[in-house]
């Protein structure tokens, strides 16, 4: 009854919604920037949100939906490109395809791998709005059920997850899952107001770290700079090349592989955090498994390709479902999607429950622009595909201070004072150590997005259910395991067992050499080090404000035994095994430039913008690097630096945003945008 | 015994604005700057989402009008540790030529009040043009609304009532000593975002009673209200020109709590639990919002600002416009303002000092420490 009273008139309200020439015309224009930060290697959705959250606030709630969905929904369709052409996976969700995409390219059939590649994109994405708008239909009833407990569980299952993405060392994940917890935990606490490892004379940590800038620091800035040392050249590769015809029909004669892979999509997209970075491989294992002839594989088999391409499409949908239906991310870029719709309208739209009791046609439209977008997307791919490939050919060395640029806006956007970039640049430093020692970021990343809510609904499930076995035993223990906990528990225990069994198999990231001892074991000591500091301080919360102690002691505590249990296996444990995993090992990435001397670029833009201010501090940096780094001409460093200048000022002025402030500022007064 | 406190320092706050205007315009010449081709920023110590930003975003587009020159206003957010961020910028500011103004919200002025550890600003510095008053009203699940005996709250004494807060030392404050004055046994949940979480909590049962202030009342729980899933208990009220609390304008049929509390044995509308609650009632409701000058700001601009903000409020159509986004409150401007100030930033000290004392012993909240 429900479905045909509410569901069906909300869907066609939707419709409605979505059809106007505006919400179309924005829907492309955020279909065509999520394909230009698609093809950039190193940004992805997050980098992309990012970007559009200072425009969210006040805008139409339909229009900015169309912007942002737009965006995320394409972003899998045009990595394909860095992939395919150049070897270099476009954003995390492409990875897999690199093994097969990239051979392809070198025997002369790089339009096949992409119209393939297009046509298994275009189809996992329309499988994932299907899937997305049965699930809303179904699962509805039930989520206006969730109260408090249930919550709290659904986020324990988003943790629970970490398991699975910690790779070949389990402890590691754990224990990155902890530190990105605590790290969550810095400011002051939501129940007491206490203060964790943050002092009122830095006013800026009392507010804890923002999301935008941890996402930033964690993926993208790693990304960047690993890309920048090693300083690929103009890729030399001739044009696309024929068989576009061949490739679709490469797709249709899989259909079946498609499907499958667009369904392991969903369903890994739909649980909480694990997203992106794990389902292209799956979807890769899958293909191999289910591939009679397996010799061509990693040679340019066309199967390698379909497979991961259905999958990361698909995996947006599928994304989605924990993201609207309970306000819990699916992904990193989900979660500032999160953030965004909350500054759309006068905030009158909230994820969650609610929004599926209050504002259904919203949540429906978020479907129809789903689809809608994935059509636009592999048809402007199609059509433009030639121009698009030819971004890639751009190299890296003048693509990464525009980029740099970019981010660091971005991340001056969240709170606008400097210590933003101070606390990007620490956290991309931590990125950098992470991927180069085989941390799991995306377990990280869901234990600082988690964090909060797992704080928060804890404490209030424990408050609300002390009061009502006061009321009577009986009710208490209604109130704690109603029968969608006991689900949500069975579901939990058993994705821990199968994670756990799973996880060697599945190398988030790649495969990773192993190095010398030194490094792994110092960059572990200065973690438990953290760590430990983290819990003393807890610990110091008095009495009174113990709801604010009792968790950092808790997750501090599990990391500490964990990072413990690690260094006592790395004094045993000989230099070949998994735990000493060291990018730097044998230069195994080919890096042209030393990791010390491409961070001191990143960390003068730091200090010169805290002297004279970010703007003259850019410009210095961009001609600098465009000269020096880059080795251009003095016009080219020139005309770049005044591109990236004119651009940054650009969207300062549509927002009406200033720049951060140096000490020259504090003595005299400037003009905008100097000041 | 403070209704007299009350007005005599509204009284004393006018006399002393009356002075500081008279003081200056001796030796101020001209009538108001011109604003003409510049840019008003307007800093809101609060996110983007906030009830700060909705009464920004009201007033921005009409002051961009009123003033002389029609510069453009554009709202800045700034938000941090609970304004504390914004308003400890705002202090450091000096005035320059009119084109920075600072909009203060009660959470601004309960930090202040109470000695926050991370307060730095100072009210007194700076100089008050515009001040918005607002209500609350507080309400309850129709079965226990219905256990109340007319005004009288005895009969919710037994419950174990669950309250979702954004913490003690808020404007939560307000409510929680109300509901404890009532005698009723409430538990705050701390640790939701915002109001509306509460009644998110309130909505799917988990929470048995809550408060809004009254925008997100009229848009929020009326609704609930009309379904029958949520009952008014009472309003908080509003301030008369003497200083006593009538029935708010906005809900003129709800009793307020003042009525609740007359009708309900053992608690007393006189004596120090009432003169704190009414001191604190008074600092983050009828005056909740304000908007300030910097240190230092010239009478003229002080003129202009005034004007700008009387030439709004003298709007044909402002009633209209203001009242389903702002409700029904005085939006005070002038002497009314500095009164207002004054008012909402000067608790005499033995409200402070039981307030202090209680959120102590009730919440374990050291505010000395």
């Amino acid at each position: 009854m429900d479905i045909l009273t509410i569901a069906l008139p909300a869907l066609s309200d939707a419709a409605g919604l979505i059809l106007q020439p505006t919400v179309l015309g924005y829907l492309i224009l955020g279909v065509v920037m999520g394909l230009c930060i698609g093809v950039f290697p190193g940004l992805g959705g997050i980098a992309g949100l990012s970007l559009l959250l200072p425009f969210m606030f006040g805008m139409e709630p339909v229009l900015g939906l169309a912007l942002m969905i737009g965006m995320v929904a394409v972003v899998p369709t045009s990595d394909t490109f860095a992939s395919v052409l150049m070897g270099i996976p476009g954003s995390s969700a492409s990875q897999a395809t690199v093994l097969d995409g990239f051979p392809m390219a070198k025997k002369g059939e790089a339009a096949r791998a992409l119209s393939a590649a297009f046509a298994s994109s275009l189809f996992g994405g329309l499988v994932g709005a299907a899937f997305l708008t049965l699930f809303i239909l179904v699962a509805r009833p039930i989520v206006l059920e969730f109260r408090t407990p249930e919550l709290l569980m659904i986020t324990i299952f988003g943790l629970s997850m970490v398991g699975i993405l910690a790779g070949r060392v389990a402890l590691k994940g754990i224990v990155a899952a902890g530190l990105g917890m605590m790290i969550g935990t810095i400011g002051e606490g939501d129940s007491a107001g206490e203060l964790r490892m943050a002092t009122y004379d830095m006013p800026y940590l009392v507010d804890g770290l923002k999301l935008v800038i941890v996402g930033l620091g964690i993926f993208a800035i790693p990304e960047i700079v690993a890309l920048l040392r090693q300083d690929r050249s103009i890729s030399d590769r001739s044009p696309l090349g024929g068989g576009w015809a061949k490739g679709v029909s490469d797709w249709f004669k899989n259909i079946w592989l498609s499907v499958r892979c667009s369904i392991i999509g969903v369903v890994v997209g739909v649980i909480p955090g694990l997203g992106g970075s794990v389902v292209d491989w799956i979807a890769y294992g899958h293909s191999v498994q289910s591939t009679k002839d397996k010799s061509k594989f990693g040679s340019g088999e066309v199967r390698g390709v379909i497979g991961p391409e259905s999958s990361n499409n698909a995996k947006e949908g599928g994304g989605l479902v924990p993201t609207l239906l309970f306000g819990i991310p699916g992904s990193g870029s989900m979660a500032i999607f999160i953030g965004a719709i909350a500054l759309l309208g006068s905030g009158n739209i909230e994820v969650g429950p609610s929004m599926l009791k209050n504002n259904l046609d919203i949540t429906y439209a978020i479907v129809w622009l789903l689809a809608l977008a994935n059509v636009v997307g592999t048809l402007i791919c199609i059509a433009a595909s030639g121009g698009i490939a030819r971004l890639t050919t751009i190299p890296f060395a003048l693509l990464a201070p525009f980029l740099f640029m970019i981010i660091a806006f971005a991340a001056f956007q969240s709170g606008q004072d400097i210590m933003d970039l101070v606390a990007l640049f620490a956290i991309g430093f931590l990125g950098i150590l992470m991927r180069r020692f085989d941390w799991s970021r995306p377990a990280f990343l869901i234990g600082f997005v988690l964090s909060n809510p797992a704080e928060t609904y804890a404490n209030q499930a424990v408050q609300i259910a002390q009061s009502r076995f006061r009321k009577g035993f009986e009710e208490g223990i209604d109130y704690i395991f109603s029968p969608i906990v006991i689900v949500l528990i069975i579901i939990t225990v058993i994705s821990v067992v199968i994670g756990l069994r799973q996880a060697k198999t599945i190398m988030a990231e790649g495969a990773v050499n192993s190095g010398k001892k030194r490094a792994p074991m110092i960059f572990l000591l200065v973690v438990l080090a953290y760590l430990i500091a983290a819990f003393v301080n807890a610990s110091m919360i008095p009495d009174y404000a113990a709801a604010d102690r009792v968790f950092p002691r808790f997750v501090s505590g599990v990391a500490i035994v964990g990072g413990v249990i690690l260094l006592i296996q790395m004094m045993l444990a000989d230099e070949s095994h998994a735990l000493f995993a060291d990018r730097e090992a044998d230069n195994s990435e080919n890096n042209a430039h030393g990791l010390w001397s491409t961070l001191a670029w990143f960390a003068a833009l730091l200090i010169l913008t805290a002297l004279i201010g970010f703007v003259l501090a850019l410009a210095l940096f961009l001609f600098a690097f465009i000269r020096v780094r880059a080795r251009r001409s003095w016009t080219i460093a020139g005309l770049y630096t005044a591109a990236g200048v004119a651009f940054i000022c650009g969207m300062a002025a549509l927002l009406n945003r200033d720049f951060p402030a140096g000490l020259l500022q504090d003595m005299i007064d400037l003009p905008w945008p100097l000041t | 015994m403070t209704l007299t406190n009350t007005t005599r320092r509204v009284a004393m706050g006018l006399v002393a604005a009356a002075a500081a205007t008279f003081a200056t315009e001796t030796t101020a010449g001209g009538h108001g700057i011109s604003l003409e081709g510049k840019t008003v920023e307007w800093v809101i110590p609060f996110s983007e989402t906030g009830g700060s930003a909705k009464w920004a975003n009201f007033y921005a587009p009409l002051l961009s009008e009123a003033l002389p020159g029609n510069p453009t206003v554009v709202v800045k957010f700034m938000p941090g540790a609970g304004s504390t961020k914004g308003a400890n910028w705002f202090q450091e500011q000096s005035y320059e030529d009119g084109t920075l103004i600072f909009g203060s919200s009660g959470s601004t002025q309960f930090p202040y009040l109470l000695g926050d550890p991370r307060v730095r600003y100072e009210y007194n510095d700076w100089n008050v043009v515009l001040a918005s008053g607002t209500g609350g009203v507080a309400y309850l699940p129709p079965e226990l609304s219905a256990k109340m005996d007319g005004l009288n709250a005895t009969a919710l004494q037994g419950e174990d009532f669950i309250y979702g807060s954004q913490g003690a030392t808020r404007l939560d404050l307000v409510p929680l000593l109300a509901w404890e004055m009532l005698g009723l046994n409430v538990e705050p949940v701390f640790g939701i975002k915002g109001r509306g979480d509460g009644r998110l909590m309130f909505e799917r049962g988990e929470a048995n009673i809550d408060y809004q202030t009254s925008s997100s009342y009229l848009k929020g729980v009326t609704p609930l209200v009309d379904a029958g899933t949520a009952v008014p208990m009472m309003s908080w009220g509003a301030l008369d020109a003497d200083g006593n609390i009538v029935r708010d304008p906005t809900f003129p049929d709800m009793p307020t709590f003042k009525e609740v509390c007359d009708a309900t044995p053992g608690c007393e509308t006189s004596g120090e639990k009432w003169d704190a609650w009414k001191a604190f009632f008074v600092a983050g409701f009828p005056a909740q919002k304000m908007v300030f000058l910097p240190a230092g700001a010239s009478e003229d601009a002080m003129v202009t600002y005034t004007k700008a903000f009387e030439d709004i409020k003298a709007r044909a159509d402002f009633a209209e416009i203001s009242a389903g986004r702002l409700g029904v409150y005085p939006q005070m401007t002038g002497g009314e303002a500095a009164g207002a100030l004054a008012s909402a930033t000067q608790v005499p000290d033995s409200a402070k000092t039981f307030v202090v004392d209680w959120l102590k012993e009730r919440y374990g909240v050291d505010l000395n420490g």
